[in-house]
């Protein structure tokens, strides 16, 4: 029990030399650690308010690390979680822009399902690759990721524009204030709290019940952990590659129907590039996912945690008047620190080895 | 499993610890509106890009600078994920800014939310030229096809091949402004083609070298572009000796030879009005546009440039004619 | 259109189609010899930042190109220890301790430019260097042989690295590590040791990449990669883990990216169409990679740490 106790110190003690580094970056550049960690917690938690952003920006690495837990178990890389993300946020969008008169116990579900529409196609695409014409997910997700981010702009400064941009011709890549109806409630007044976080935390439990309650979940492990046993077995291996993805793919895209119906602009606007919409969910979902060991449980406060990193940094930024680079470089030492330490190193060794991620012999092997 | 249950709560539980240890020794609120050292003003910035990239970002906060008045400055700059601009936009009224200045068209959005919420606070936002018909926000724009369409005719002054090619970013904001603006002067200067290509991205720079390189190979002698991708550039003008034009800052020192001239925003020239309707009680509810007239918009010629005879006072002319609306810009 | 067919018009979009390839490939090649060992770097891009970045400062500082050149590589072998001692003898999990190299790489490139440099300085760019007696064949010398030394470097590796992974005995102890590390182990052959090497390798590359990219253009800027470390890894698996392949997708992707960019110029995709034209690139990747399906044949212990049974 003791050595259970000190396992979990361990990683905790990576965070706090991961912290020291940090520290260090601080004084370095004129500014107090002390007064940097104050500022950190402060952003994140330190009031009723800002625990409610630190959820809300949360949200989409709970969702996109739940959808990363079920592609993974099923031995499939999803890295189109920024794609998957934006195919969600536009179907939605358009869903928004088609029926802005619906009521909004209506509209809502309507959207966040348009936005599990959007990117579950965007998931179906890579997985359907893979299992069908054998292109590796690793590459098709990447590129989609890219053709994703120039659609939203062709989408956003063309068809979807907002027509006052048209009419004082600034062009802006966003749409037009979208329908109140759409607006996701708010469930603590004075606050950004709405209902993305509690659907995003059903969203992760119902992926680990999927996975692990129901037969389709089973089939999909056991795909993950040997495909030829599987189609032995008479799983479909083809179908259930497709299916993960598409399934990875859809909670991404509830995401991004999030990010716009819960964003302060209640539209959908865009820098041009991706992150600036995203925020790098993609990305940062899937680290929260393999924090929480691939477990779409242990994803919920592995994200939180993430989120209240996020958070926390950008109130750093503002406070200390330190660059916002600082923190991004912060935050990849805590990532390589933490998952450097050896407890949850052989945990999650041994985690993953039940998921039989990486029990392939070949991407092919086994494919009908 | 067991371990499982020990690191996940136990991470929790320290960490809500220290937030609450650290909430409560942690600094009080942020003191009220106005009341910095000896009075000064309270102005915060949330620029998409660095601050000083030599481009749209740099522009406002040496502006800020270059106000007459004591000013006590915060910059957060880099936000280009617009929600996290959105939450700086709003921690900064939170604290107790006096002003808070949205400098990035994506970011009107959120002001919609923000503004109202903060009444005695002064949002500035750009570029824009509408302010939303909130009451609190002042918008401001630079007409950036007028320093387009001076540079654009001495560019057509300059060229031999009558070939001038342009490397936007995105087809948006004040980018497709000065780009218009730039294409209508050097056509009516006497270029015979202008060729644009928009990249695609605010920030690729290797993309848009190639691109540069795909002007030059159609013949291009004189190149202009805009956005903080656009460095990439002018390295391979300079590289060809081919003469640049800028926008949004002053880009001389990117090609100390080559630069002929940039059309720099001196947005202190609006700030300034601003500011004086504030002090009067107004604290947003219009619209500002720097332009060549009221001196928000300057080129500024690149000394080290030698132009042909005539060309200067053609262009200083053309600068009057624009101001005194003998002109159109297209 | 008639336009783009002219020579000139297709020699200067060649040369640019190589000048947009040289990091993409140099990245990628060192990408696959890490893969080929069984060890996936997604941390590539953050690599590549770094090097960028201390290349760049070199140059600032220095005024020499083949220190500054030097430089990215000492950069791209140091992340490669860090990420080696991670990776090998941590045994961490290789997906996100990538990633954490990546944000890494970006925040800190980002913040050092800041401090360091600020306002963005232009430095000399790497000159063009005519290979004798080749560069004089009409049009095509013109654009293959009159790039940079970094770029033929570049193309160089690509033999260099398909015989050292095909022909040595390095390169034999790369793959069995990478197929069957467990047999590898038996036979005597240090897992740990060949893919460390590997990994040092890999990452020495991708510093040369960076270098490549920076010392290309003359300037850095914060996040100048924009990406390209990750499109790299994605051309090792449309490469079919095979440097020839890898050459082949960098070549592509120059390309296109080249093609488009003249295009536009040209006026053949007007304004309108820029952001689908900005598409083709990654569209058609994966269409070349589907047209050109084959069973292909991934490292068996690709991304597996590696523990003795």
């Amino acid at each position: 029990m003791i050595k259970g106790v000190l396992g979990a110190l361990v990683p905790l003690l990576a965070a706090l030399v991961a912290f020291a580094f940090g520290a260090m970056m601080l004084v370095t550049l004129g500014a107090s650690p002390l007064a940097g960690l104050d500022a950190m917690l402060d952003g994140a938690f330190g009031s009723g308010s800002r625990i409610a952003a630190t959820a809300v920006k949360a949200t989409p690495l709970i969702l996109v690390g739940a959808g990363i837990t079920i592609a993974f178990r099923t031995s499939v890389i999803n890295i189109g979680g920024e794609g998957q993300i934006i195919a969600g946020a536009l179907l939605s969008t358009v869903v928004a822009l088609s029926f802005p008169n619906l009521p909004a116990f209506i509209l809502v579900p309507l959207v966040l399902l348009s936005g599990a529409v959007g990117g579950g196609i965007l998931g179906a695409v890579p997985g359907a690759l893979k299992a069908y014409a054998s292109v590796n997910e690793i590459l098709s997700t990447i590129m989609l990721n890219l053709v994703m981010v120039q659609f939203m702009n062709f989408l956003l400064r063309g068809p979807l524009i907002d027509p006052f941009e048209l009419e004082a011709g600034t062009r802006i890549p966003q749409t037009q204030r979208l329908s109140d109806n759409a607006t996701l409630p708010t469930l603590l007044d004075g606050t950004r709290l709405h209902i993305g976080v509690p659907v995003a935390i059903c969203a992760a439990v119902g992926a680990y019940l999927i996975l692990w309650r129901t037969p389709t979940g089973f089939r999909l492990r056991a795909v993950g952990y040997s495909p030829e046993a599987a189609r032995a077995a008479g799983i479909s291996v083809k179908r259930n590659i497709t299916l993960a993805m598409t399934l990875s793919g859809s909670l991404g895209g509830i995401a991004g129907a999030i990010l716009v119906f819960g964003s302060e602009g209640q539209r959908m606007v865009t820098d041009g590039s991706a992150a600036g919409f995203t925020g790098s969910a993609g990305f940062n979902g899937i680290v929260a996912a393999l924090f929480g060991g691939l477990h779409p449980l242990w994803t919920i406060p592995s994200a939180m945690l993430f989120g209240a990193l996020l958070t926390g940094a950008t109130q750093l930024q503002r406070v200390l008047q330190v660059p916002a680079a600082l923190a991004v470089a912060l935050n990849g030492i805590i990532v390589i620190f933490v998952i450097s330490s050896t407890p949850v190193r052989g945990w999650l060794q041994r985690s993953l080895a039940n998921s039989g991620m990486f029990n392939r012999s070949s991407d092919t092997a086994g494919m009908d | 499993m067991k371990r499982q249950w020990r690191l996940g709560p136990a991470v929790l539980v320290i960490l809500g610890a220290l937030a609450l240890v650290g909430t409560a020794c942690g600094d009080d609120d942020a003191p009220a509106s106005g009341s910095g050292e000896g009075g000064a003003l309270r102005v915060a910035i949330v620029a998409p890009s660095a601050s000083d990239d030599l481009a749209f970002s740099q522009s406002m906060v040496d502006s800020v600078h270059a106000i007459e008045r004591d000013v006590e400055l915060s910059v957060t700059d880099g936000t280009f994920i617009i929600e996290d601009a959105a939450a700086a936009i709003r921690g900064y009224a939170e604290d107790g800014n006096d002003v808070v200045i949205a400098h990035g068209t994506q970011f009107g959005a959120s002001l919609i939310e923000i503004a109202p919420a903060f009444p005695d606070v002064t949002f500035m936002w750009g570029t824009a030229s509408d302010t939303q018909g909130l009451a609190n926000v002042f918008a401001y724009s630079p007409a950036a096809d007028e320093g387009g369409y001076v540079n654009g005719s001495i560019a057509a002054a300059l060229t031999k091949t009558g070939v001038i090619g342009v490397v936007g970013p995105i087809e948006a904001g004040d980018a497709v402004a000065y780009i218009n603006g730039f294409k209508a002067g050097a056509l009516a200067g006497g270029a015979s083609e202008v060729n644009v290509t928009y990249t695609g991205s605010f920030g690729d720079v290797a993309l848009a070298a190639e691109a540069a390189e795909a002007h030059l190979a159609n013949d291009v002698d004189v190149l202009t572009g805009t956005a903080q991708m656009v460095v990439g550039a002018v390295g391979v003008a300079a590289d060809a000796g081919v003469p640049w034009f800028g926008t949004q800052a002053n880009q001389t020192s990117l090609a100390p030879s080559l630069v002929v001239a940039s059309q720099v925003y001196h947005w202190e020239v609006v700030l300034e009005e601003m500011l004086t309707l504030r002090d009067s009680g107004v604290l947003g509810g219009q619209a500002f546009e720097v332009n060549l007239a009221n001196g928000g918009l300057v080129i500024e010629f690149n000394d080290a440039y030698e132009l042909p005879a005539g060309v200067r006072d053609a262009a200083d002319a053309m600068i009057e004619g624009i101001t005194n609306g003998t002109v159109s810009t297209g | 259109m008639g336009e783009f067919f002219t020579l000139s018009v297709l020699v200067a979009t060649a040369a640019s189609a190589i000048r947009l390839a040289t990091p993409y490939l140099l990245a990628s090649l060192g990408e696959t010899v890490g893969q080929r060992s069984g060890v996936l770097n997604l941390g590539v891009d953050g690599v590549m930042l770094l090097s960028a970045f201390f290349s760049y400062w070199t140059v600032l500082e220095t005024g020499n190109l083949w220190l500054a050149v030097l430089v990215g590589l000492v950069v791209g072998l140091v992340m490669g220890f860090l990420y080696g001692v991670i990776t090998v003898f941590l045994n961490a999990t290789q997906g996100i301790s990538g990633i954490g190299i990546f944000i890494f790489g970006l925040g800190l490139s980002d913040l050092l430019f800041r401090q360091l440099v600020g306002t963005p300085k232009p430095v000399r760019r790497l000159p063009n260097v005519d290979i004798p007696l080749l560069s004089d064949i009409p049009h095509l010398g013109e654009a293959l042989f009159q790039r940079n030394l970094l770029t033929y470097l570049a193309f160089l590796l690509v033999p260099v690295t398909a015989l050292l992974l095909a022909r040595t005995t390095f390169g034999l102890n790369i793959r069995s590590v990478g197929d069957n590390p467990q047999a590898a182990d038996s036979l005597g052959v240090s897992v740990e040791r060949t893919r460390f090497v590997a990994i040092l390798i890999g990452n020495s590359m991708a510093g040369l990449a960076g270098a490549a990219l920076v010392l290309q253009l003359g300037i850095f800027q914060p996040n100048l990669t924009q990406g390209l470390g990750f499109i790299a890894v994605a051309l090792v698996y449309f490469g079919a883990w095979r440097p020839i392949g890898v050459m082949g997708g960098a070549l592509l992707y120059g390309f296109v990216n080249a093609t488009v960019l003249q295009w536009k110029a040209l006026g053949i995709i007007p304004v309108s169409g820029s952001d689908l034209a900005n598409m083709a690139p990654a569209v058609l990747t994966i269409l070349a990679l589907i047209v050109v399906a084959r069973r292909v044949h991934a490292p068996s212990a690709l991304t597996k740490p590696f523990t003795r049974h």
